[in-house]
């Protein structure tokens, strides 16, 4: 199996991670989109893994690290936005415009 | 390599119909209409990229991408979805009106990004495919070369349970505070 396949659907991935992140306007969409990001960086570690097979797994030690940090990353940005929600009744980023001059 | 030599494998045609489904679903989590949908394909798309994860003999590193993931983290945002009451129906309003420049910008990083690979790794191939890593590699590369880092992430595991609750409590009223401490 050649190594660029797996790449390129990563570097798909990693794309569509930017277009959401740019496009949407839903707070807890921007983080899926951060998600599909995450992934997409995920698959490149473990392609490249099977690449050089090195003798601890770098790289797949190396996914489980960043999944680990996705999930605290997703617990605290869902608390913001249940925060930020409860403070201005809205998860829409356009109406947080209170620090932008 | 021609694509005869790619279509005697059969993990290649595996590869590309789960590549192709994971593409598409990943498509569909940045332009679904709905928002509970969008969380749904992006299942999808997690549970493809665990199937390529096996085809790349990385079996533990799938299995904790099906538990941590789509078993944790996907529950967490359905539930942050329902918390915020996020329009759950068809929303018009739920992108940005000016959509050219995200798309141009993407399309200009997804050709960088795989020109840079094909001209990088063109000519690599994955190694030992259905030799898969035992978990015993992994579990002494995590507590002998890196358990350090192993340390420092269960640190931020902590710090972030401790954030997420500190910041999601509500705030009593300093009356209702005085009230209670009184009882």
């Amino acid at each position: 199996m050649p190594v660029t396949q797996f790449l390129i659907l990563a570097a798909a991935l990693f794309a569509l991670g930017i277009y959401g992140l740019l496009v949407r306007r839903n707070i807890v969409l921007i983080l899926l989109s951060v998600e599909l990001m995450l992934n997409a960086v995920n698959i490149n570690l473990i392609a490249f893994e099977s690449m050089i097979r090195s003798s601890d797994a770098v790289g797949q030690v190396f996914a489980v690290f960043v999944i680990t940090i996705a999930a605290a990353e997703v617990g605290i940005g869902l608390a913001i936005v249940l925060l930020i929600f409860r403070n201005r009744k809205s998860a829409n980023v356009d109406d947080l415009s209170l620090m932008r001059w | 390599m021609d694509f005869a030599d790619w279509a005697s494998e059969t993990t290649n045609w595996v590869f590309l119909v789960v590549g192709l489904a994971v593409a598409f679903s990943a498509f569909r989590v940045v332009t679904a209409r709905n928002v509970v949908h969008a969380a749904l394909f992006l299942v999808a798309t997690l549970a493809g990229t665990a199937v390529l994860f096996l085809l790349l003999s990385a079996e533990f590193v799938a299995w904790v991408l099906v538990l941590v993931y789509i078993g944790a983290v996907i529950v967490l945002f359905l539930f942050g979805i329902m918390i915020t009451r996020a329009p759950t129906g068809y929303d018009k309003g739920l992108d940005a009106d000016k959509k050219l420049w995200p798309a141009v910008l993407s399309v200009a990083t997804f050709v960088l990004l795989s020109w840079a690979s094909i001209e990088a790794f063109g000519s690599e191939t994955i190694q030992g495919v259905g030799e898969p890593t035992s978990t015993e590699t992994l579990g002494l590369a995590l507590l002998g070369r890196f358990v350090m880092p192993f340390e420092v992430v269960s640190f931020v595991l902590l710090a972030a349970l401790i954030g997420g609750i500190t910041i999601a409590r509500r705030d009593l009223d300093p009356i209702e505070e005085e009230q209670r401490r009184a009882v």
